[in-house]
């Protein structure tokens, strides 16, 4: 039904003078060159371009717009459309990764395939990049368009395909982002699998005394979201769970879970916690940063949910203790690992964070002095659940310090380590302060920082509390920290920059404001998931603005602190933003696919079978008995890997096909010799 | 030819040659790597023009080639980084592939014009940097010496149903593991004969 051009060997490729099948159609280029405002137009001569593009075979019309997105904008394309019954249309403006969609909508309306639009970006690979150089960005975009003119007469429509989409959710990570994104897509009717590693689902929201700015205990808001989760009958809960394996594509995950095994049978238990109270083995007790200990069998913490107990089997001595005390029999030493595998539409990973951990780089002294402790201990120390029931006490002679430094950006704004700023230490240390302040008002607190950052509602006026409570801050980073052998004090010596000069203080105790670093495991999910990730090592966002949770893999969206740091606000609306950009899919029970795919010409394949084991997708079968090799389209995701292998030119990826991209390659310098 | 705008441009020096440079950036990190570039502001000279694939995997040799032939003075294939492919492992068919393809071109005496980088969508400093580096080191070398003298054979699906063999080794895909020394010696071979042909054109 469509023609081939085979005009490889022809020189001169702004004519299609090569062999030409059936019914060729007149290939009618319109072309739209976008000013962006002066993003384009300070610097590229827009009509010097579209002068010399309207010079060139097969373009009917030229056109600058001054945003050629807007309305008008669009208008103008659909009109010229009309006008000279275009049948391509080459967009030169800013990145197709962000406004293709657009100009594809635009064309389509006017009947055209979307497929028929070639995109130049001249704004983000020509105006800006060469911003001083007017001259030769004005031919480098000459000279792209042409590219993109080439490149366009050869397009070949194209149909989106539609896939259906299982109705189910998978939710990884039962922080209180990644639970917020469950009830929400749960209270519309959907069916959500909510995974989490840790045996309790709650995150590091659990972990924390108080929640800033308005101080209100987090566990006592928090508590009742977790029982909400767990009595929604839409959202089944897997926890102790880790996603080990992810299949299929928008729509159509098959994602394996592995439930470790918790040694007892969960619906027996009852979370009484008798077991722990005859258990022999103690040892330190994560939950509470390592201070303090729990036993080898353990309910995670009071407000767990499930409220379950487990066997931490590493440090387990077999003793056998805990099956004679446990009432309801629920304690199996044989336990086995095991797997479910889900159908689920959309995922959502909310895979969270973890605190810097100051110990490998002895920042600032910790791990080398006992008197310096980071944040998080610093908050489990002053929760009444904690291991010393609220009481603040130094770890060298566990006494009641009086005076108390705190240090601000330890793992973040710093070359060594991480250069962003993570965005919630000021505000936890003010809060931190504040707390152990009006606790024991005879407390004499230092916050050292470089800079206070309280940018959202309630945290300023937060601040000001503080400083009114007593709390004194001091502009600048330590320099030396030292520890004094026989009282054990921590002698800091730091730069007061807004006075001038150095300062020798002497603290009895140290809090370390560690940063927000990539969660462990976090590499996994993003190679299970086939998401980018930063060179900070958080997960990218589709768009850092305009599509924050989305990701460049449809169905697969992010939410809370595993694409940046985020406060506990932030993060529940990132949850809820998930759970409304999932509802897209899961409502309309379909997908559109792009058409991009492998193609196979069965007259020329020789069944060499060089394609099939090069598909990461295994999307290419090899047909026996006809000797052919086959691509199953919904598998094939068109990254064109076999193409290039493929020794007969058999297999073409459509959209970019050889002699799509031999038209641009053979455009890209033609622009000198005409010049010359 | 250089007035006003120009003064600034501190590469007018010299014979104001300027190399030309290809670029095939994938869809998922290089392109958005080159995006972030843009809107960051992160200058680089004029000399490359980006040819946007999905995949570095699908830049097969005779593109490089043709490329070259075409009046490239340098061509650039960027991907995303080992283990942050976007199709799962198509860059490291890419590595094998323009590696291949890098020793074909040296016995044509233009391996240094071809150059592979793994570039992040994180990436735009690196983008610029690359690009700045690449160009300097081109106009090192100079001037492409066979623009327009070699002709490779791309085979195409064939119009009239004819059966297009491959021009031997030229497109060099990855053949799976236990051929790739047979692979190596059809390249070594079929380089040779492309240095002859070149010899023989001029």
């Amino acid at each position: 039904m469509f023609k081939e051009v085979s005009e490889m060997s022809d020189n001169k490729g702004t004519e299609n003078k090569g062999t030409v099948e059936k019914d060729i159609e007149e290939k009618r280029v319109g072309v739209f060159v976008c000013e962006c405002g002066v993003n384009i137009g300070g610097v590229v001569n827009t009509k010097a371009v579209a002068d010399y593009i309207g010079t060139l075979h097969g373009v009917k019309v030229t056109s600058v717009n001054k945003f050629t997105c807007s309305d008008s904008g669009q208008a103008d394309i659909q009109q010229k459309i009309k006008e000279h019954n275009l049948n391509r249309v080459v967009v030169a403006a800013c990145s197709p990764k962000t406004h293709e969609p657009t100009f594809r909508a635009c064309i389509e309306q006017m009947g055209l395939n979307q497929y028929f639009l070639e995109f130049v970006n001249i704004r983000d690979h020509c105006s800006w990049i060469h911003m001083w150089e007017k001259e030769k960005a004005t031919e480098k975009a000459k000279d792209l368009v042409r590219m993109g003119v080439e490149r366009s007469k050869l397009l070949e429509p194209l149909q989106a395909s539609e896939v259906p989409v299982t109705d189910k959710a998978l939710v990884i990570g039962a922080g209180v982002a990644g639970m917020q994104s469950a009830l929400d897509l749960a209270d519309m009717g959907f069916q959500v699998y909510l995974v989490e590693k840790e045996p309790s689902i709650g995150g590091r929201m659990a972990r924390f005394d108080k929640v800033f700015p308005t101080n209100d205990c987090s566990i006592c808001i928090l508590g009742p979201k977790m029982v909400e989760v767990a009595r929604n009958k839409n959202i089944k809960i897997m926890s102790y769970s880790e996603v080990k394996a992810v299949d299929g594509y928008v729509g159509n995950f098959n994602v394996k879970i592995e439930h470790k095994p918790r040694y007892l049978d969960v619906t027996k238990c009852t979370g009484c916690a008798k077991c722990s109270e005859v258990c022999p083995v103690e040892v330190p007790y994560d939950f509470n940063e390592g201070l303090g200990t729990r036993k080898a069998i353990f309910v995670p913490f009071p407000q767990a949910v499930p409220l379950r107990a487990l066997i931490d089997k590493e440090n387990c001595i077999n003793c056998k203790a805990c099956a004679k005390a446990c009432a309801s029999g629920a304690i199996n030493y044989d336990m086995q690992t095991s797997y479910t595998d889900l159908n689920v539409g959309v995922i959502i990973g909310a895979v969270g964070f973890k605190t810097y951990d100051p110990e490998p780089r002895h920042d600032y002294g910790y791990g080398l002095y006992d008197n310096i402790i980071t944040a998080m201990e610093f908050e489990r120390l002053l929760n009444a659940a904690g291991p010393t029931g609220g009481h603040v006490v130094r770890p060298s002679d566990c006494k009641e310090p009086i005076r108390v430094g705190f240090v601000n950006c330890v793992g973040s704004r710093d070359k060594n380590t991480n250069i962003y700023c993570s965005g919630v230490c000021c505000m936890y240390t003010i809060k931190n302060a504040q707390l152990l302040k009006e606790k024991r008002p005879e407390t004499d607190h230092t916050v050292m920082y470089i800079d206070i950052r309280t940018p959202f509602r309630a945290y300023e006026e937060s601040y000001n509390r503080s400083r009114n409570l007593g709390v004194k801050f001091l502009r600048g980073r330590p320099v030396e920290v030292k520890e004094d052998p026989v009282t054990k004090n921590i002698k800091v010596r730091v730069e007061d920059t807004l006075a001038g000069e150095m300062r020798n203080l002497e603290f009895d105790l140290l809090v370390l404001a560690t940063g927000i670093v990539p969660n462990e495991g976090i590499g996994q999910i993003q190679q299970l998931l086939k998401l980018s990730k930063a060179a900070d090592g958080l997960l990218m966002e589709a768009h850092p603005k305009l599509k924050p949770v989305d990701t460049t893999i449809d169905g697969v969206y992010l939410a809370g602190c595993a694409s940046g740091p985020k406060d506990i606000p932030y993060a529940v609306s990132q949850g809820s933003a998930c759970a409304g950009r999932a509802t897209i899919l899961l409502k309309n029970k379909k997908a559109i696919t792009e058409g991009i795919t492998a193609v196979v010409e069965p007259d020329v394949c020789v069944g060499c079978q060089v394609c099939v084991p090069m598909c990461p997708f295994q999307a290419i079968k090899f047909d026996e008995k006809e000797n052919k090799a086959n691509v199953v389209k919904a598998l094939c995701k068109g990254c064109g890997t076999c193409v290039a292998a493929c020794p007969t030119g058999a297999l073409e990826q459509s959209h970019f096909k050889n002699n799509q991209l031999l038209a641009q390659i053979k455009n890209v310098f033609k622009f000198q010799e005409v010049a010359a | 030819m250089n007035s006003g705008t120009a003064a600034v441009k501190p590469a007018q020096a010299g014979n104001g040659w300027e190399p030309n440079i290809l670029a095939f950036c994938c869809n998922w990190c290089s392109y958005a790597g080159a995006d972030l570039a843009g809107v960051s502001r992160f200058q680089y000279p004029p000399t490359v023009k980006i040819l946007r694939v999905m995949c570095s995997s699908r830049v097969e040799p005779a593109f490089i080639l043709k490329a070259l032939k075409e009046g490239a003075d340098g061509v650039l294939i960027a991907g995303c980084h080992i283990g942050d492919c976007h199709y799962i492992d198509g860059n490291k068919n890419a590595e094998i592939r323009i590696n291949n393809t890098k020793k074909a071109l040296v016995k044509l005496g233009l391996d240094k014009r071809l150059r592979l980088e793994w570039i992040s969508a994180s990436e735009g400093l690196r983008f610029s940097e690359i690009i700045k580096d690449f160009t300097e080191e081109i106009k090192k070398l100079g001037e492409n010496p066979v623009k327009h003298k070699i002709e490779p054979q791309i085979p195409s699906r064939a119009s009239e149903g004819r059966r297009h063999v491959c021009p031997d080794g030229i497109r060099g895909f990855p053949l799976p593991k236990g051929n790739r020394d047979a692979d190596e010696r059809r390249f070594n071979a079929s380089a040779n004969k492309s240095a002859v042909n070149v010899q023989g054109s001029e």
